[in-house]
């Protein structure tokens, strides 16, 4: 195999290579340019040893098969791709400026500062599940940031897609990832489950906000180990301005056992996007680690462990846990209707048991003046509806911690119910329709607009009218 | 280019065409058929008149040991295929045998084999079911891309640059890169009788530009196949497997 080794001036397939922008252990990058495209690019070239590398070759060719197959503004976009007969590499689009490493130099960092990273990284993240695909080697180094904003995932050296051929599942005994980052299960050598990405980047979130690394820096991998029964210091007390709600982020993404963290990175989205409902539990207030005694039962349990409960596909995994929303009508005429909707959303909790529910209620605003946030007996409209909408929510079988309630506010329903999905990245909206009456073939109802414009599947529930044909 | 790869037709015309209207519609440039045109199945007469068409506008086919068992004692066939031979004997014209007893072992072409079954002796029809029988394909030939059927249930296998072999599951309707850096061998599953647990029909596409192959499934009326086959008077068994895919 003669590879040919990569040099500033060197021309490969019409691309030319600049300036070496970064020299890894494992690949350089370079600055190119072609012809053709305009697009600022870099190359990758992994770092060939002589004979064989291994890791370093299939780490490349996992990379050359992923990275074609992604698209959207969380992952670089492909411009060329080499292989072995000459010389390897990748040549992607240059997104500008540094890594989040820099900035994680730095944590901690204001808080406002580490919500709004986090939400950010945990959107990337999640895109790149729907796509299939599990990282498995997050690290402040593999994000990077688009002018615009959107965080940039690299480096899919040791990603696995869930549709194409594992490279990587016999090609190493050791354990791969990152150290300080890496889920235990990927300690156990598994590799289908992307909540290990959801670990890594509770470590990442916990970094940013404290400044220290929840499990160190373990140089060998039986440091790695400690954490299927040592936990990390809590947060807050190593930092007591962290808000209890962040540190519940934290810590519940940072759970041993994969089943108790997050479902999935839009579930972990939702909650930094909405801190007031988070649903606090013991995780939220503890302020030291645990005790010797409880530690010592974990490690008993714990050190013969061979493996947890995995899922059987990255594509299942999204679809047993979506952010279901249910929109609900409050007003008393409706009563049946919404009896009708709660026992809809009950039965498709049975098919997905991992889902969270937002639950919905809009308030009708006026579109023109000024609208009195106090009903006539002056009671605040907001609360009142909270409350009913509680209520309504009584009978959906749910920990409290996948249950959220929201009052919303608009002069349009439908234009509320749709921005709150985009926003929420809700996968399917659940509701209810009056009857067909013909004001409401004029005016047109909410439950249409919803089903014509929503990013995402909706279910429209109507009551069977009694007598009709 | 697009290569649609069909084997194990197996005297199938349901299925055949089943598969033939489903590659109509996915852009396919040229045709590689890899051996057991007959056999099993009750309809030998028309499927290997349709190949032949095929073959004079541009498809290619290479030998199965069911095509080579017609006309000659073949002891190493097990009875009921044996049994379906001797019927289909009787039901070929002299024009199909001869096209049957000329077709090659082998297509070698660029950096392709296409071979019935295993590369390594293709006349011993070695079934390639496992990384320890596909690594000799790989021993035996310089071809990146390795094609056989024989099987009967599709198979992905692929070769590092130190020689060692390792099966991927594969994902129907996925296309798969066959990355460069790879050699790879394909078990392309039964046209005619599947054995996978699943009684639709494949076949695989090969897209030579993205470098990508794609196993199909398509769903045929097996029903129809089997009911001929129970009138033909083949065995029960054969019909069975038919609805069962087993």
């Amino acid at each position: 195999m003669h590879q040919i080794r990569p040099y500033q001036g060197l021309e490969i397939n019409g691309f030319i290579l600049g300036e070496k922008l970064h020299q890894g252990g494992f690949a350089t990058i370079w600055d190119v340019t072609h012809a053709l495209y305009r697009t600022p690019m870099v190359m990758k070239v992994p770092t060939i040893l002589d004979g064989y590398d291994g890791p370093t070759i299939v780490g490349f060719e996992v990379e050359q098969m992923i990275m074609p197959r992604l698209t959207g503004p969380h992952v670089p976009r492909v411009m060329g791709e080499g292989d072995f007969s000459q010389m390897a590499y990748i040549v992607t689009e240059r997104i500008p400026g540094p890594s989040l490493l820099s900035l994680f130099k730095t944590a901690p960092r204001p808080l406002s500062e580490v919500i709004e990273v986090s939400a950010r990284m945990a959107a990337a993240l999640h895109d790149l599940h729907r796509q299939h695909v599990i990282h498995l080697d997050l690290k402040p180094d593999n994000f990077l940031q688009r002018p615009t904003g959107e965080m940039v995932l690299i480096d899919f050296g040791l990603s696995r897609h869930d549709r194409l051929p594992d490279l990587l599942a016999e090609e190493f005994t050791i354990p791969m990832g990152t150290y300080p980052y890496i889920a235990p299960e990927q300690y156990l050598r598994q590799r289908g489950d992307l909540r290990s990405d959801l670990f890594a980047l509770g470590a990442m979130i916990y970094e940013l906000a404290t400044g220290v690394m929840p499990f160190g820096q373990p140089e060998k991998l039986a440091g790695v180990k400690k954490r299927l029964w040592r936990d990390p210091k809590p947060p807050r007390s190593l930092r007591p301005e962290i808000p209890e709600w962040l540190q519940e982020i934290i810590l519940r993404a940072l759970e041993v056992d994969p089943a108790r963290r997050y479902q999935s990175a839009a579930q972990m989205v939702f909650d930094l996007q909405h801190p007031l409902q988070v649903r606090l539990t013991d995780r939220a207030h503890k302020m030291t680690q645990d005790s010797a005694m409880v530690v010592f039962k974990r490690w008993r349990a714990m050190r013969k462990i061979k493996g947890f409960a995995a899922p059987k596909t990255t594509a299942s995994q999204i679809d047993r846990a979506p952010i279901l929303m249910a929109a609900v009508d409050l007003s008393p005429d409706m009563e049946p209707l919404a009896a009708q909707l709660l026992r809809s959303v009950q039965r498709m909790l049975v098919i997905q048991p991992d889902a969270r529910v937002a639950c919905v209620n809009v308030i009708k605003t006026a579109i023109l003046g000024i609208d009195q946030p106090v009903d006539d007996e002056g009671n605040n409209r907001h609360i009142m509806r909270l409350v009913a909408l509680k209520a309504w929510a009584e009978g959906i079988e749910l920990n409290d911690d996948r249950l959220t309630y929201s009052v919303l506010e608009g002069s349009d329903a439908a234009t509320a119910i749709i921005d709150y999905a985009e926003a929420n990245r809700v996968d399917h909206i659940m509701m209810g329709a009056r009857g067909s009456s013909s004001t409401r073939r004029f005016l047109g109802s909410v439950s249409a607009k919803v089903v014509a414009e929503a990013p995402c599947s909706v279910t429209v529930i109507r009551l069977r009218e009694t007598g009709a044909a | 280019m697009r290569l649609a790869l069909l084997t194990d037709i197996h005297a199938n015309r349901e299925a055949f065409e089943a598969v033939l209207a489903d590659m109509a519609n996915r852009a396919v440039d040229r045709i590689m058929i890899l051996g057991d045109l007959v056999g099993y199945g009750p309809d030998p007469g028309w499927c290997v008149d349709k190949v032949m068409e095929m073959v004079a506008a541009g498809a290619q086919c290479v030998r199965g040991n069911h095509d080579r068992a017609i006309g000659i004692a073949d002891g190493a066939l097990n009875p009921s295929a044996r049994r379906v031979i001797d019927w289909t004997v009787n039901r070929l014209t002299a024009p199909q045998k001869l096209f049957l007893s000329e077709l090659p072992m082998t297509i070698a072409e660029d950096d392709m084999l296409f071979v019935h079954a295993s590369a390594n002796d293709p006349s011993d029809w070695i079934y390639v079911t496992s990384e320890s029988s596909a690594m000799p394909s790989f021993r035996v030939c310089d071809a990146r891309l390795i094609f056989c059927g024989h099987v009967h249930r599709p198979a992905l296998y692929s070769c590092d640059l130190t020689g060692r072999v390792m099966h991927h599951p594969i994902a129907p309707g996925l296309p798969t890169p066959l990355i460069k850096s790879r050699r790879w061998l394909s078990v392309i599953g039964s046209v005619g009788q599947p054995r996978d647990g699943s009684h639709l029909a494949a076949y695989a596409i090969l897209d030579r530009v993205t470098n990508e192959l794609t196993f199909r499934r398509v769903g045929y009326d097996s029903t129809t196949t089997a009911r001929k086959s129970r009138e033909a008077g083949l065995p029960e068994a054969l019909a069975q497997r038919l609805m069962k895919g087993i």
